[in-house]
């Protein structure tokens, strides 16, 4: 990541946030809209964090992975039955059956990704294609099983979708508490303070995706195991011949990425909303390998990318909120369908390479032959 | 004596290698039926009474095999569409948006032409204007794609993709507003009913296939031809099995790549163009979601041949066609179709498996598309 690769994110999230500023100061102050979308940004770019970094791993053992988008579908869905399962059928308390749910994502996505390596490892089958088996068997598989297992003869549900038993909730992080000696008698700087803690106040997953930014970088770049994954991933043969074991690297960093894609899954269907619906991933999985790219395949390069993801789905949304306040020339902004077009275009603008040449792991989607 | 020896080693050589291109094909198909049985009877159905039903649905009648053909006719062209990337060395999963923005563009000519131009056209003008229109629509739309691999390297699976929901937002802004059916009692997103005279007439009286379905077997042949037989076939496929050495033969290696995704998806949007002015006479939104990915699969179990295109697209519409009878008899959702359609895939992609089950040897060329990311 270089700078101007910075400066281009940090252009571009200018841009998104300054329009929701002009637009919608007529009915709130600045510092609540621009921490509101903040809090928006970094919750919604949470996936897309997850599913970048799901990339990273898988890649940077030389494993393209384009089922990113079909691991986050099923485990999305698998997550939001077992919870369904503990708190319904075995009736689990709320907080383990949610947890138990979590677990479940993880799970789901570690063997999805099991399969991908099966494929592409053992079998050397193009990855590409391996990668669209994915994605078309989760399509499948989680529209059969949504209607079979609800509305099926015989189904423990009788014929109806149970309510999920919840959410994550957010956790807070007492900075308004610590500061607000700080502000005395200030009613405003208290409101301010208010409103940056809200920033900070979000829920398990989102706030575990940034850690594991940090974490990954520090795996990718300063352990042995990172060196080895790189190893394999930039040059087999080399690491072949210094007693590295090839597939074995490639098989437990394809587990590790689909572990992500997993909890990036939870994500929708035990963080965000408590339901499921087919194909809510929307892309989503696609879009990530995008951030993976234009971060050139660095943990922190793919987060900063994925926030000017997070950042266009925040205008998107806050262009609802302040829908009765957008002035008659800037009417294409109350079109949902086309201030929606945003990420998807940012991403074909970013493939362009127009903001700089990224260099892909060198034996990124070849098989090892020995 | 010697002619008719040749002959015969020839007979046998296109026999040992048709049987070599479909045995894997079949086998992979006879595999994924076997899992199906198995998750049927998994969920607690009757396996033999659902595909009794499968077949039944979809070969039992004469009104059964028309709708089969009904199916398989946008499958043929979405089919193909992918199949001739492939062969260029590209990954078209945009198939899907490509067919929407046909079917848009040839409803737009097959409802509103007449209502500018203020008196109606007759067929011979009316119905070849709406089948170009959308047919160019949909090539134009995917060579932007083209456009972006060839000049700047962006990788095309990942942009197909994206015109994919950009396809979908923009269709929803159309069908939902400028576009949208304006009689009183609809409340969806379709365009108005396209006039009498850019619809296809159906084939038989009283059964819904139409000359569509002709025309698409027409075509695939046509692309056979275009592969096989015609300069610009050769230099797509040169392109698609190795670049580098299409360039040092001097190929224009950009143009062909451009030619090639605006070839697929000129099939694509033929694809909705046929459903528009065949079959449906409007285009509805969502109807286009699911075909991007069942053509991938149509294409691969198809082995990228035309005529394996043609079977594969009468195999996964009989399936289709066949799922609502299945459903009538055992209750088994229509999901089920996906899930033995995406075993399939499975089993087809990943050949190795197959033949490692049945222990077959390999033989032939590996499909090759991943060739790293561009950027």
């Amino acid at each position: 990541m270089d700078w101007k690769r910075f400066g281009f994110i940090a252009l571009i999230i200018i841009v998104l946030f300054g329009t929701v500023v002009m637009i919608g100061q007529v009915k709130q102050p600045p510092v609540l809209i621009i921490t509101s979308m903040l809090a928006t940004t970094i919750a919604v770019a949470t996936p897309l964090t997850l599913g970048a970094l799901s990339g990273v791993f898988c890649e940077r053992a030389g494993v393209v992975n384009i089922g990113i988008e079909g691991m986050m579908l099923t485990s999305a869905f698998f997550g939001w039955l077992g919870a369904i399962y503990m708190f319904h059928v075995f009736g689990m308390g709320i907080g383990i059956s949610i947890t138990l749910g979590v677990f479940f994502a993880i799970l789901t996505g570690a063997l999805m990704a099991l399969l991908h390596a099966v494929l592409s490892i053992t079998f050397k089958v193009d990855q590409i294609i391996g990668g669209t088996v994915i994605n078309i068997l989760a399509v499948g598989l989680t529209g059969f099983l949504n209607r079979q297992l609800f509305f099926g003869a015989g189904s423990v549900f009788g014929g109806s979708v149970p309510n999920s038993p919840g959410v994550l909730p957010t956790i807070h992080i007492p900075l308004r508490e610590i500061f607000t000696p700080l502000c005395g008698t200030s009613t405003a700087c208290l409101v301010n303070l208010t409103a940056i803690n809200r920033v900070f106040d979000q829920k398990p997953i989102a706030i575990g995706a940034i850690l594991l930014v940090f974490f990954s970088h520090y795996i990718l770049f300063n352990t042995r195991w990172g060196l080895r994954t790189r190893a394999v991933g930039e040059h087999p043969k080399a690491a072949d011949t210094v007693g590295i074991n090839v597939a074995q690297m490639r098989y437990l960093n394809v587990l590790i990425g689909g572990m992500f894609a997993g909890l990036a899954g939870a994500y929708f269907t035990i963080e965000s909303v408590p339901s499921f619906e087919p194909l809510l991933t929307n892309g989503r999985g696609f879009i990530s390998l995008a951030a993976m790219i234009f971060g050139n395949w660095t943990p922190i390069g793919a987060w900063a990318a994925s926030l000017v993801f997070g950042a266009s789905q925040a205008l998107l949304i806050n262009m609802q909120i302040f829908r009765d306040v957008i002035p008659p020339q800037w009417s294409f902004l109350q079109e949902s369908y086309i201030v929606g077009l945003t990420p998807y275009i940012l991403t074909m603008f970013i493939l362009t390479g127009i903001i700089g040449k990224t260099t892909p792991p060198a034996a990124d989607g070849v098989p090892y032959e020995k | 004596m010697q002619s008719e020896k040749q002959s015969n080693s020839l007979t046998r050589q296109i026999l040992q290698s048709v049987s070599d291109a479909s045995l894997v094909p079949f086998l992979a198909i006879l595999t994924a039926v076997v899992v199906g049985g198995v998750i049927i009877k998994l969920v607690g159905g009757d396996p033999i009474l659902a595909y009794r039903g499968l077949i039944q649905g979809s070969f039992g009648s004469t009104k059964a095999l028309s709708e089969t053909a009904v199916w398989a006719t946008p499958y043929i062209f979405a089919g193909l569409a992918v199949a001739l990337a492939f062969k260029g060395g590209l990954f078209n999963i945009g198939a899907e948006g490509q067919l929407a923005v046909g079917a848009v563009a040839s409803s737009l000519v097959g409802y509103a032409l007449p209502e500018w131009l203020g008196y109606d056209l007759p067929i011979v003008i009316h119905l070849p204007l709406a089948i170009i229109f959308g047919v160019l629509m949909g090539g134009i739309w995917a060579s932007i794609v083209g456009a972006l691999k060839a000049y700047t390297g962006g990788h095309e699976v990942i942009n197909t993709i994206m015109m994919n929901y950009i396809a979908l937002n923009t269709t929803s802004f159309l069908l939902n507003g400028v576009m949208k059916d304006r009689s009183p009692t609809n409340v969806i997103a379709r365009t108005p009913l396209i006039a009498d005279s850019a619809r296809i007439p159906p084939i038989f009286d009283g059964l819904r296939v139409h000359w569509g379905f002709v025309l698409a077997l027409l075509v695939a042949f046509l692309i056979w031809w275009l592969l096989n037989k015609t300069t610009l076939g050769f230099q797509i496929r040169t392109v698609g099995l190795n670049p580098d050495a299409a360039k040092y033969a001097g190929i224009n290696v950009k143009r062909i790549i451009i030619l090639t995704m605006a070839l697929s998806g000129m099939l694509a949007g033929m694809a909705g163009t046929i459903e528009v002015t065949g079959l449906n006479y409007r285009h509805e939104l969502g109807f286009s979601i699911g075909y991007g990915y069942d053509a991938i699969a149509i294409a691969l179990l198809g082995k990228s041949h035309p005529l394996g295109v043609v079977l594969a697209a009468f195999l996964f519409a009989a399936m289709r066609n066949g799922a609502t009878r299945m459903q009538f008899l055992t209750q088994m959702p229509v999901d089920l179709i996906s899930m033995i359609q995406a075993f399939i895939l499975l089993f087809v992609a990943a050949d190795a498996i197959v033949r490692y089950i049945y222990r077959i040897k390999a033989k032939g060329e590996r499909v090759v598309l991943t060739r790293g990311w561009g950027g």
